[in-house]
């Protein structure tokens, strides 16, 4: 982050920690709609930041990451309802569940040299059948989904994840922040350094002593275990899980939306993704309702469009252009 | 083996030829231009819902209606691919892949806006009509479905092998800068292939209408079948498609008789894994 922190102008430095007050600031003169919209805005800055992570970074494209957000949002939330476990404690079961998920879609597919266009269906076919598996298991609920209870004992409490709007405001806060902070830290590693040369040229890599193998699998692990958090917040602040929705292919989509059109492979690209998207897909629901249009596939429909004219357009996505544009990056002429 | 396991592996084969015919669509797309096609399976959705209006505003059987369906789906993938496409031929494999995703969500949630999320079933006069013979009873509908699906693939295959057309694209997929030294007008071709390979899926769409109810939750199973198939087959291999797609078709049929209907794609995605582990080239394919 030092580096980043140095090489970035003092004007750049400034907005960065004004924006970072005003989102501390924000819950006292917004209401609860803008707070869960801008719950909204971290949660999917901080998946962002997970998947970017092995797409951006490590060069592999998971278009199933709704797997490992799924995991970690049953796996913590079936503690929690069958045996009391809170979610504190929770996150360090559901991590591992879904770590070990994404270790095994990555090996498999890249000890075997699936890659690019396979790797990606790979990841799909995992999460497609994941999501028939819960489906069929009793012990959640099946496909009729699972519900965390308001009545048990703490329920309410913020030690189990339960609570009023400020609560998931400053947790999913905190997550974006320190996410932008792991991969800033992790960009400028040398791992880093290695998974920008696998991405870059695998061949290459190699050739210089790079296990491409364990620099993606290192990335898979990071990547997974951030979304397992991620799922684990989802579950508590939802409140109820059905497979068809979280392990929905419409999940994993949605999830790599904001750093697609924010920057592949920047840090704050996933950031700024998030802040141009969802309240601009929220802003066309709140639009729609006004008028009372009852549209149920219109906000996929304007995400969809975003993805095409995004990637048609600027293929590396609006921060790249913006810092240019407000000459941000001092290491540069 | 007892006769209704044979019943049932043979309806798997009749609605394995039909998904067949939709993953050549795509077998042939991606062998040529190496495009990944994410929107297949909303495209085998909107031509179930072409066959649909057909039959229910002019009466036109989905047999029939295949024919000017496959044309106009000709069409739409002609101009997609002049418009849309064609400049993503070159670029990062994930920026087409993620185009196409974009595409996908856009033509899904339209169907969904335009005809809302219930299912449209096309009532034959003969959707309960069957065949016996000897101890099997074979749905007619799937049966008619199957041989309109083998007749349009093999007319496919017949116009690669011996049309100058048909040569051309296969000296695009074979040799893409030789293909463009002798003179090919590439991009014109790559027009045609994608617009042959959504007339594939404008045809399986209007067979698939008889056999399964259009609505737009099939769309994403659908691409995720027609890909299934078409890995397991062998990627850019026309026979491939259709032995995967019977693979499937009875690999679905078996496992939604005695298992559970809701978890036969379970089985499909086990065999794509299987296959992906064992033979990542497909059944068919040649070495990667």
């Amino acid at each position: 982050m030092s580096d980043i922190w140095h090489n970035t102008r003092w004007h750049g430095k400034a907005i960065a920690l004004l924006l970072l007050l005003a989102f501390i600031a924000a819950p006292i003169i917004a209401d609860r709609y803008l707070l869960s919209v801008l719950i909204l805005v971290f949660y999917f800055a901080y998946l962002g930041q997970a998947w970017n992570l092995l797409m951006g970074f490590a060069g592999q494209l998971s278009l199933g990451h709704a797997l490992y957000l799924g995991l970690g949002a049953y796996t913590a939330t079936a503690l929690w309802t069958l045996f009391g476990i809170g979610p504190w404690m929770g996150v360090f079961i559901a991590v591992p569940v879904a770590a070990a998920a994404g270790m095994f879609v990555g090996w498999l597919g890249w000890r075997f040299a699936i890659e690019g266009v396979y790797f990606a269906l790979l990841t799909i076919a995992f999460a497609e059948f994941t999501r028939i598996g819960f489906d069929h298991l009793q012990i959640t609920g099946g496909a009729g989904g699972m519900f965390l209870s308001v009545n048990s004992v703490g329920a309410d409490k913020w030690w189990n994840l339960g609570g009023g709007p400020l609560l998931y405001y400053y947790l999913s806060l905190v997550l974006a922040v320190s996410a932008t902070f792991l991969v800033a830290r992790l960009r400028q590693s040398s791992l880093g350094y290695r998974w920008l040369a696998v991405r870059e040229d695998p061949e290459a890599a190699q050739a210089v002593g790079i296990n491409i193998f364990r620099a993606r699998m290192i990335a898979m692990l990071i990547s997974s275990s951030m979304t397992a958090v991620g799922g684990v917040f989802y579950g508590f602040y939802y409140r109820n899980l059905f497979p068809s929705q979280v392990f929905d292919i419409g999940r994993s989509i949605e999830l790599i939306l904001a750093p697609i059109i924010g920057g592949l492979g920047t840090i704050f690209g996933p950031i700024v993704g998030a802040i141009i998207l969802t309240p601009l897909g929220e802003g066309l629901t709140g639009l729609m309702q006004a008028f009372g249009i009852n549209a149920p596939g219109a906000k996929l429909i304007f995400y969809g469009l975003t993805l095409m004219v995004i990637i048609s357009l600027r293929p590396d996505g609006v921060w790249p252009w913006i810092a240019r544009h407000l000459r941000l990056d001092g290491s540069r002429k | 083996m007892t006769a209704i396991t044979l019943n049932v592996i043979v309806q798997g084969v009749l609605t394995g030829l039909v998904y067949g015919l939709m993953a050549l669509g795509l077998s042939v797309i991606f062998g040529v231009m190496r495009v990944v096609n994410f929107a297949h399976g909303e495209f085998t959705v909107v031509a179930m819902y072409a066959a649909f209006i057909l039959f229910e505003v002019l009466h036109v059987e989905p047999l029939i209606a295949l024919l000017p369906i496959a044309a106009v789906f000709f069409g739409i993938g002609y101009v997609l691919q002049r418009s849309l496409i064609t400049p993503f031929i070159g670029r990062a494999e994930h920026e087409q892949f993620i185009l196409l995703v974009g595409l996908a969500t856009v033509i899904v949630n339209g169907v969904l806006l335009i005809f809302g999320p219930d299912a449209r079933p096309i009532n034959l006069p003969y959707s309960f009509d069957s065949y016996a013979v000897g101890p099997l009873f074979i749905d007619k509908v799937r049966v008619l479905a199957a041989v309109a699906a083998l007749a349009v693939a093999a007319a496919l295959f017949l116009f690669f092998r011996y049309t100058r057309t048909g040569t051309a694209i296969r000296a695009c997929a074979d040799n893409l800068t030789g293909a463009a030294v002798v003179g090919l007008n590439v991009k014109q071709l790559y027009a045609v292939t994608f617009g042959l390979g959504l007339a594939c899926v404008g045809a399986a769409g209007s067979l698939m209408a008889t056999i399964a109810d259009a609505s737009p939750g099939l769309a994403q199973a659908y691409t995720l079948l027609a890909f299934t198939i078409v890995i397991i087959g062998g990627l850019g291999s026309m026979v491939g498609a259709l032995v995967g797609g019977v693979l499937i078709g009875v690999s679905e049929a078996l496992a939604g008789f005695y298992i559970q209907p809701s978890m036969k794609s379970m089985f499909s995605f086990a065999l794509l894994i299987i296959v992906l582990v064992l033979r990542p080239q497909g059944l068919m394919g040649r070495r990667l």
